[in-house]
């Protein structure tokens, strides 16, 4: 069904790495901007290496800011997504290859595989970067927490999916990505948490895939079971799910 | 909007098969149409027996398509895109010898944006070509191409067919569907006008010939007036031009400078082509 996936997804990475700008823009400049702002920060993180636990400000720096970092490179996944899908569309690529066996989900798949390696990569330069400006004594299931950011950018990316599908031109693209995928960052619980959001965007934050993936992705950090977010997990699937299905149905080749 | 309305024609195994218009006539539409691109509201389409909407999967093994405006990546190379669409399909022909064939071998390894036009063309006829298909489809092939280029692409197409491969192409170049094309169906607002080869086309729509001779002998005008199926003639200092129709003006023309013994110092004939066709059957020129 997938025929070509592995093929087409070596291929981008491939052409990924030729354009002038983009190892170092998505890999390199994240994780140096990172480093400047541990080093800034730094002094006021490392001499409470034992308020981790604690609430405030060093709880949002403990699992709060490796969580907020997941998700912005997961939305950046998603507008730079839909922006080369729609160049593909603009450009005639897409058309050229919809004269082929190669099915939309292929294609949009491939691509996905592709910004998925790039945010396991960056993630794990932060972490690693991270330690010195962290404190030592952090215990974070890595595996777990990796398997948890796979399943999260998985599903969010397949947000990404839909509108790339049906976004026009190349323009519109990120704008449109970016006013649809941001607010959701308000109430995802990430900043406050949901049960003292107003019923309205309590509401709102319960049928947002973002919530579920914040739950999950700050549960496994702190070091809660996997058994304890199952139902995060059911709803980032479905979201997968269904968004793949709207895609496939939606997707526009010219 | 209805772009095509009846479109009825077709094609012959082994032959090259052209769809020749004016731009916005339909000629893409209805070839998308054949290929399983698109759907169109009402009609039947046949494919070795295959509908396309009804089983484009069972068909695209045995077509290969080059569309006119497509692109590729720009920083994907050569043989990076034939491998690819080489593993879309169940079975390929070897890339490399496909490259040798259409002159890019050279250019194996060189990103697509580098390219010029005729090499983007040759790359997308290899892509066309890598399932080994039965037929070919061609869409504007040589449309933006210099004189050259255009040539050597013209040589490829007829290579193909040599291979026993049928090849469906639409042009608005009439010179070009005149060189390579066996018949033609003449497409314009929708509609298929008529359809048969190129010579047959002429012979049918514009059986004027025009013959235009020199001479210094003073008695010519009198007997060529005498001419069987003259229509008329028109001469500057000695230069005649002689209208007619039919199939045997030119040998009557040439019987009666004989017969009377008339010196030509000059002497050639004017063959009505596709564009005197397309002007003739549609009142306007194809470039209008």
């Amino acid at each position: 069904m997938l025929r070509g996936l592995w093929k087409l997804t070596w291929l981008e990475i491939k052409i990924f790495l030729r354009e002038p700008m983009g190892a170092f823009g998505s890999i390199v400049l994240p994780v140096l901007v990172f480093l400047v702002v541990g080093r800034v920060a730094g002094g006021r993180i490392m001499p409470t290496p034992s308020s981790i636990a604690g609430r405030g400000v060093f709880a949002f720096l403990g699992a709060g800011l490796p969580v907020l970092v997941t998700i912005l490179i997961a939305l950046n996944g998603v507008t730079s997504l839909v922006t080369i899908i729609s160049i593909y569309r603009e450009g005639g690529i897409l058309k050229r290859l919809r004269a082929t066996p190669m099915r939309p989900l292929t294609i949009l798949t491939a691509h996905v595989l592709v910004k998925l390696l790039l945010s396991v990569v960056t993630l794990a330069l932060m972490m690693l970067a991270g330690k010195r400006y962290y404190p030592v004594d952090i215990h974070v299931p890595v595996l777990g927490f990796t398997l948890a950011l796979l399943i999260s950018t998985w599903s969010i990316l397949s947000m990404g999916f839909v509108i790339a599908s049906i976004v026009p031109t190349a323009r519109f693209a990120q704008p449109l990505g970016t006013a649809i995928l941001y607010p959701m960052i308000g109430v995802s619980g990430l900043f406050v948490p949901i049960h003292s959001l107003p019923p309205v965007l309590q509401t709102v934050a319960r049928l947002t895939p973002l919530t579920y993936a914040v739950s999950l992705l700050q549960g496994i950090w702190k070091g809660e079971s996997w058994s304890a977010h199952w139902s995060d997990v059911v709803a980032l699937v479905a979201v997968f799910v269904i968004c793949s299905a709207l895609s496939s149905k939606v997707f526009r080749w010219e | 909007m209805v772009a095509v309305d009846e479109v009825s024609f077709d094609v012959a195994e082994g032959e090259i098969f052209g769809l020749i218009g004016p731009n916005g006539a339909g000629k893409t539409t209805t070839m998308e149409c054949v290929e399983g691109l698109r759907t169109p509201d009402r009609g039947a389409i046949s494919i070795f027996g295959i509908d396309p909407f009804r089983d484009v999967s069972a068909l695209q093994s045995r077509i290969g398509i080059q569309l006119q405006q497509a692109q590729l990546q720009k920083r994907i190379k050569v043989w990076e895109a034939l491998d690819l669409w080489a593993s879309l399909y169940p079975s390929a022909v070897d890339g490399h010898r496909l490259l040798e064939q259409l002159g890019l071998a050279d250019k194996r390894n060189a990103w697509f944006m580098t390219l010029s036009g005729g090499q983007k063309q040759r790359l997308f006829i290899a892509l066309a070509l890598i399932n080994d298909p039965e037929l070919l489809f061609l869409d504007e092939l040589t449309t933006g191409l210099d004189p050259q280029a255009r040539r050597a692409i013209w040589d490829l197409v007829r290579d193909i067919r040599a291979r026993g491969k049928t090849v469906f192409m639409t042009t608005h170049l009439m010179e070009e569907a005149e060189r390579l094309c066996d018949r033609v169906a003449i497409i314009e607002h929708g509609r298929v006008i008529d359809v048969g080869s190129p010579q047959e086309l002429v012979r049918r729509h514009c059986p004027e010939r025009t013959v235009v001779l020199a001479t210094d002998d003073q008695r010519a005008g009198e007997h060529l007036e005498a001419i069987p199926h003259l229509e008329r003639i028109t001469s500057v200092d000695s230069q005649f031009t002689i209208y007619g129709r039919g199939e045997g003006f030119v040998t009557a023309v040439i019987h009666c400078l004989s017969e009377n013994q008339i010196h030509v110092t000059d002497f050639r004939t004017v063959l009505p082509n596709l564009e005197d066709v397309f002007l003739k059957i549609t009142g306007h020129s194809i470039r209008d």
